[in-house]
């Protein structure tokens, strides 16, 4: 390790790592983007980054390295060794776009990682600092572009017509020509296939869910936090135990239960299973905060001779409004998420909730963008509420579900 | 004097208003958890399909033919079972008063003047009869048509549902583990929830390292590295697909393109990638959650530590091995026992993304694939027991390993 403690030696290093990361990023957003055939090249990247990173270590300075970098890749083509390589029908205008893309983030980046890290004998502090961040670097492209993909994909392929899909399926560039026309599977699901019910559905079904889970294990949670009485360890473990049983093990018994009694197919039968499933969370979440409350200031509450049913509504419950905005947006989500008891129980398509109707579509002679368009419309509400209320959400999530 | 022994007045009253509270909670749950669980332990000792759901019963139907003079009231009867046997079948109708039965075969009679009442006795499975009444009538045959029919007849007897009935069998485990593929399942799952958890922890660490340091737009990043686990599973499952598709598929596309393979490579649809791909969903999934959890844990060391560190000339590395590390082996390990669990019981993601099919199989594919795929209700209840009992050995390590640190 202690070879390689020299800023000319790290430098080249990290920069040769790092180049390669750019122009496979590059690439692959490029191709993305436009559906053309950009790749990135082995020995090129090695030859680049190598020049690169020196070049960072010894100037320190952007407006030295990002121009050097947008030179290297458009130079270095011409023997045969650019960091980037184009297919046929590529036009200059995109190879300039990626250059520039691939000098600006490869120089800027490289004089970042390499701050701080002189040209000779560096200090394990020194080297262990640039290596972290060259890795926080990567780390950060690697984990945007796993997230972002799909999503992206995801929208992009719900606004493809079937033949652009087909003819090149990388192809993302929209046609902003056809106006509303690229919205026409939005269109045709909330007008042919019942969307705009089964999203009216999914909101009926998660926000009741939501409502009685709130009814039952507020009470519920309260008494296993604040009262001592036989039981009380046995019962909170098995809230954990049956937090446990998987889903598909119920889903088994129930379905042969509701078949007999006629509760499946319908939306009652729907909402007398979900919140079930949701109870056990939301008594686990909330009994955890409830511990955390301070005693004190119900104590005082019944000393001044109010009863335990006033002190829990008029103190406890206050107190407790942002853990019950989290436990609600938790259980929201599981609701709205929740797909295979819909599947399972769901049959008659005047009542399905979206997550259903969402399966409906995933048959061979309905067109894939409807498919995808399904699948926007089903997470467009969650991520937005996820979004809007990301504190109480993130909190709910820590708080309670180890569930998946 | 004595600190006071033993429960006080306000205790015990405590205590029976907590019971209260938790009533209807404990009432809701055993109804809807604890009843099912018997209920599978039950089914998986019974030879049942799917098609026995439905009780056995005698199915009839009413015609009406009209003839030249006398017309005929014709009963077609059969068992709704080919196998099951119905005790006292029989069944009743009421004749209206404008039709007149002439003659009345043996088993039936006809009590005052309307009632007609039928009787088999015992049936076999698979039986089978049809027979007609003669009789006049006073109206125009088409109303006696309407009336004969309106009146729908009512059937009797007492069937065997193989529910209820105390014929038990260890058949339905017998044959699972006959099966070679049972242990292939059994197989695939471990390996599935092994690396899928371990996977999400790693993943999950890393982003969390990646967002431990402050900087703006940290807030935001750390939301978009959750939509995985917001977004419904269905949504992200079919885009995978979409994504994946061998013909279609975007990175099927670009991998060709790129020179990487030279024909696109079925992912979904091959042994043993398809295995590799489904775990590699479930890290992609859940690592937001285990990075949720870390990242939490990780704001709440202790700064000053570090600030020790770094005077004792500690560097970046060391810190993170013997300072950040050990802060969260604690979290590290409740996170892998919690995931483990859950990924066992995973259902929906390997379901959307491959049915179960190219070495995918796991056990609670399994129980869906034996009840729903192959009509075999009690050996999916018997797979899903074997499912429990491995529960039962997790949450054993559960309660013995982590229920104190929770504090539970």
């Amino acid at each position: 390790m202690k070879r390689l403690y020299y800023g000319y030696i790290t430098g080249p290093l990290i920069g040769i790592f790092w180049t390669l990361v750019v122009s496979t990023s590059v690439s692959i957003l490029m191709a993305f983007a436009t559906g053309g055939a950009y790749l990135p090249t082995l020995w090129g990247s090695i030859l680049s980054g190598l020049l690169l990173g020196l070049l960072a270590v010894r100037f320190q300075n952007h407006l030295i390295v990002i121009p050097a970098a947008f030179l290297v890749a458009i130079i270095l083509p011409f023997v045969g060794l650019g960091p980037l390589a184009y297919g046929d029908s590529i036009p200059l205008s995109m190879q300039g776009i990626s250059s520039l893309l691939f000098s600006i983030g490869t120089g800027w980046a490289l004089v970042k990682y390499l701050t701080d890290c002189p040209w000779g004998n560096l200090t394990r502090h020194e080297f262990e600092e640039c290596v972290i961040r060259f890795l926080t670097g990567s780390g950060m492209v690697f984990f945007t572009a796993i997230v972002l993909i799909p999503f992206y994909v995801m929208v992009m392929t719900s606004l493809k017509s079937q033949q652009a899909l087909l003819l090149n399926p990388l192809d993302f560039s929209l046609e902003f020509e056809k106006g509303w026309g690229l919205l026409r599977s939005y269109f045709e699901l909330f007008n042919d296939f019942n969307f705009g019910t089964y999203m009216i559905t999914s909101f009926v079904v998660s926000i009741t869910t939501v409502v009685i889970t709130l009814l039952f294990s507020v009470p519920g949670a309260y008494a296993i936090a604040r009262f001592r009485f036989a039981g009380q360890g046995a019962l909170s473990r098995s809230i954990l135990l049956i937090y446990m049983v998987p889903m598909i093990v119920l889903a088994l018994p129930i379905y042969v239960v509701f078949s007999t009694t006629g509760l499946r197919n319908t939306i009652i039968g729907i909402i007398l299973i979900y919140p079930v499933t949701t109870i056990p969370v939301s008594l686990y979440m909330l009994q955890g905060y409830f511990r955390g409350l301070p005693t004190e200031v119900e104590e005082a509450g019944l000393m001044d001779g109010l009863s335990r049913l006033v002190v829990i509504w008029k103190i406890t419950l206050p107190l407790s409004l942002p853990a019950m905005a989290s436990v609600s947006l938790y259980v929201f989500m599981i609701a709205w998420n929740e797909f295979l008891l819909a599947f399972m129980l769901l049959d008659d398509p005047k009542i399905f909730t979206l997550t259903r109707g969402v399966a409906m579509l995933n048959s061979s002679e309905i067109p894939r963008q409807h498919l995808m368009a399904g699948a926007v419309v089903s997470t467009v509400p969650i991520i937005t509420i996820f979004m809007a209320l990301e504190r109480f959400m993130t909190r709910g999530l820590t708080a309670g579900s180890v569930k998946g | 004097m004595e600190p006071p022994k033993g429960r006080g007045k306000l205790a015990q009253r405590d205590a029976r208003f907590a019971w209260l509270m938790l009533l209807p909670t404990v009432i809701i749950v055993s109804l809807v958890v604890i009843l099912p669980l018997f209920a599978i332990v039950w089914i998986s000792v019974k030879p049942i399909d799917l098609g026995d759901l439905r009780p056995t019963t005698l199915v009839i139907r009413e015609n009406f033919r009209t003839g030249d003079e006398v017309h005929e009231i014709e009963y077609r009867v059969r068992n709704s079972s080919q196998e099951a046997s119905i005790a006292d079948a029989g069944f009743t109708d009421i004749v209206p008063s404008e039709i007149e039965l002439l003659e009345l075969p043996e088993s039936c009679s006809l009590s005052q003047g309307s009632n007609l009442d039928c009787d088999f006795g015992d049936i076999e499975g698979g039986f089978r009869e049809r027979f007609s009444i003669p009789a006049t009538i006073t109206v125009s045959p088409d109303v006696a048509e309407d009336l004969a029919e309106e009146s729908q007849p009512r059937v009797r007897g007492d069937a065997d549902s193989v529910l209820t009935n105390t014929e038990f069998t260890f058949d339905n485990f017998r044959k699972l583990f006959d099966q070679k593929e049972f242990f292939t399942v059994l197989w695939t799952t471990l390996f599935y929830t092994f690396f899928g958890t371990v996977g999400a922890l790693v993943f999950g660490l890393f982003a969390a390292l990646l967002l431990n340091i402050s900087f703006r737009g940290q807030g935001i990043l750390r939301g978009f590295f959750l939509f995985p686990y917001v977004a419904p599973v269905i949504a992200v499952a079919f885009t995978w697909i979409n994504l994946l598709d061998p013909f279609s598929g975007s990175i099927n596309t670009l991998i060709v393109q790129m020179g990487l393979t030279e024909e696109a490579i079925n992912f979904f649809g091959q042994r043993p990638l398809a295995l590799i791909m489904v775990t590699l969903f479930e890290v992609w999934r859940y690592f937001p959650l285990s990075f949720l959890f870390i990242l939490a844990r990780m704001q709440a060391i202790d700064f000053d530590m570090y600030e020790a560190a770094d005077m004792d000339g500690a560097s970046p590395f060391q810190k993170f091995w013997y300072l950040s590390i050990p802060q969260l082996l604690g979290i590290l390990s409740i996170l892998f026992l919690l995931r483990f669990i859950w990924t066992f019981n995973k259902f929906d993601d390997i379901f959307l993304l491959t049915g179960g099919n190219a070495g995918t199989r796991t056990l609670t594919v399994n129980v869906y694939e034996q009840a729903f795929g192959i009509s075999n209700i009690g050996a999916g209840a018997a797979v899903a027991v074997i499912i429990m009992l491995f529960l039962l050995l997790f949450s054993f390590f559960f309660f013995r390993f982590i229920s104190q640190e929770e504090g539970l």
